[in-house]
């Protein structure tokens, strides 16, 4: 699991904004309902995550984990309830989206996309000056892709694509980091860099959450953890909030949940499938 | 050898007013269509494009209705049916998502319906032609103003809008938690296409002016990979048309909108075969050495 601490050294060696340990932002979560067009997808969350905390979103397809996490981003407007951030202004939150949400095929560089992290000092119409360019191939290096500034990201994997997104998270050197389903079809050595990557943020103390599937991982490298059903099944220490009970708990009432929407009851006896149909067709 | 050139390539404009105003107008066109055009293209919005064009002309035959072959009016008409349109594709792009390319369909098809029986109402035939059509060459001084106006809002909103257009385009999640000007960019895109279809409508009709949009930028994507080189190649491609199209015009006496419009639509074919990106050409003969 250690193998690839080499990078994690380069990281912390090349963020000299952080130099000082950065002041992680804490989130709180109130009475929180979150949905679109008015259904709700996750409701009533109650919770609080620490500043420098490094917490797993897990759950079933479907529990909201991806919901949730574009409403602390301030993407969705909460339908009750309210995300109180503090130590992170609007626009100073490193959001990370599902890689299926960017458009790779965009005729765009690797630098052009990178350089989007420098957004909080450039702003919508501010050059690159020469500390930004250096901080870009830093960051790039950090990731392992040096000298990858001028290549289209259309010819990168997606494992490439994802460690240069990364490098933006680097550059935005922000106090909260959300990353949603950062390692979905992503090899086993670009995971374990990037493993490497956010437990640096964490060391120099930004507040981190990942939406996660791969609860191995989760109990390994992410000291809390929040379990999440369309509620909160369980937040806590990894090991407590994954145990076979609490994720039993979190895929029944999921099932429940599902069975209560009025267009999947009509096959009456067999109880099982339309629990199943409902939480694949969820797909979040 | 000289004369003849002269005579081919110049002599038209040299002689005829008309064909110098038809030439600014197209130029016109060109510089401001071209850009959004690529945008367009690049978020797979092409044929929303197309709604839009055609849910101009119930607009601009509201215009005509009321006031006849008057700029004015089938300009402000055009701009709201068109505004209408872009906002109700957006809302139910959000609401119906698999509907989408038929709602849009079903838009055009009433829009265009609607605006030639109201043209008609009034109307002769050579109305209607204007209208469908485009009169590029008889554009009088306020129809090359309001053009050229156009174009210079164009060209300065995008400057100054590009990089949220573009992270609009490529990363929409990301902008939003970066930055408010994600709705800005969004609509503001939107109005630019507007204002540019109602522009190219006056000269190349509701029917053609979605053309001097997509076409251009379609051809360029087989010629360059970076943006701002692809918006430069479509930009050129559009004026050589618009060139070109116009002395074919001259020359066989073919009615100029459809003439620039092929001329366009020649070069996008041509580019399709032999481009340099991603062409037939590229297909059949894939380059031996490394292409850098």
């Amino acid at each position: 699991m250690n193998a690839q601490r080499p990078s994690a050294a380069r990281v912390s060696s090349v963020a000299p904004t952080a130099a000082p340990p950065t002041q992680g932002a804490e989130v709180a979560l109130c009475n929180l309902t979150l949905g679109h067009d008015r259904h709700p997808a996750v409701h009533h969350v109650e919770a609080r995550l620490e500043p420098g905390s490094l917490t797993a979103l897990v759950g079933p397809n479907g529990s909201g984990k991806s919901t949730l996490l574009r409403g602390i981003m301030g993407e969705l407007r909460p339908m009750t309830g309210q995300v109180v951030l503090q130590g992170a202004a609007r626009g100073r939150i490193a959001y990370l989206p599902q890689l299926s949400r960017i458009d790779r095929s965009f005729p765009l560089t690797v630098s052009e996309l990178v350089a989007s992290g420098l957004w909080h000092l450039t702003g919508i119409f501010g050059g690159l000056r020469a500390d930004g360019r250096a901080r870009l191939s830093e960051a790039l290096a950090a990731v392992g892709m040096a000298g990858s500034e001028a290549r289209s990201i259309a010819a990168l994997s997606g494992g490439q694509m994802q460690r240069i997104l990364f490098a933006r998270v680097l550059l935005q050197d922000a106090p909260l980091i959300l990353l949603d389903e950062p390692f979905a079809a992503i090899d086993e050595r670009t995971t374990d860099d990037l493993l490497d990557l956010i437990d640096a943020w964490h060391a120099e103390g930004r507040t981190v959450v990942a939406v996660l599937h791969d609860l191995d991982m989760v109990r390994a490298r992410f000291p809390n953890a929040m379990l999440l059903a369309r509620e909160i099944v369980a937040h806590g220490p990894s090991g407590a909030v994954l145990s076979e009970a609490n994720l039993a708990r979190a895929r029944a009432r999921l099932a429940a949940a599902a069975q209560a929407t009025p267009d999947v009851c009509e096959i009456g006896e067999a109880a099982p499938a339309p629990a199943l149909r409902a939480v694949g067709g969820e797909g979040l | 050898m000289g004369a003849l050139l002269h005579e081919l390539f110049l002599q038209p404009f040299a002689e005829f007013g008309f064909m110098r105003r038809a030439l600014v107008g197209v130029t016109a066109i060109a510089l401001g269509s071209v850009p959004v055009g690529v945008f367009l293209m690049l978020r797979r919005m092409s044929l929303t494009g197309d709604a839009m064009a055609h849910a101009i002309l119930p607009g601009a035959a509201v215009g005509f209705l009321v006031a006849g072959l008057s700029l004015p009016a089938m300009t402000i008409g055009g701009l709201v049916a068109g505004m209408m349109v872009a906002v109700a594709a957006g809302f139910v792009a959000r609401s119906t998502l698999l509907l989408e390319d038929a709602s849009l369909a079903a838009f055009y098809l009433i829009s265009l319906a609607l605006g030639v029986l109201i043209v008609s109402l009034r109307g002769s035939n050579v109305d209607l032609m204007h209208v469908l059509f485009g009169t590029v060459l008889a554009l009088d001084n306020a129809a090359l103003l309001l053009l050229a106006s156009i174009s210079t809002i164009t060209l300065l909103a995008l400057a100054f809008l590009y990089r949220a257009m573009v992270m609009e385009c490529v990363d929409p999640a990301f902008l939003g938690s970066v930055s408010r000007s994600s709705a800005v960019a969004h609509y503001g895109f939107l109005l630019l296409a507007v204002l540019n279809l109602v522009g190219g409508f006056h000269a190349l009709g509701t029917l053609m002016a979605v053309g001097m949009m997509i076409l251009p930028a379609a051809a360029a994507r087989f010629w360059a990979t970076r943006l701002h080189t692809i918006i430069a190649v479509a930009i050129g491609i559009a004026l050589a048309s618009g060139y070109g199209g116009l002395l074919l015009s001259y020359h066989f006496d073919l009615p100029s909108g459809p003439a620039i419009i092929l001329t366009t639509g020649l070069a996008y074919l041509a580019s399709m075969v032999v481009g340099r990106v991603s062409s037939l050409r590229a297909h059949l003969f894939p380059p031996r050495h490394l292409a850098a």
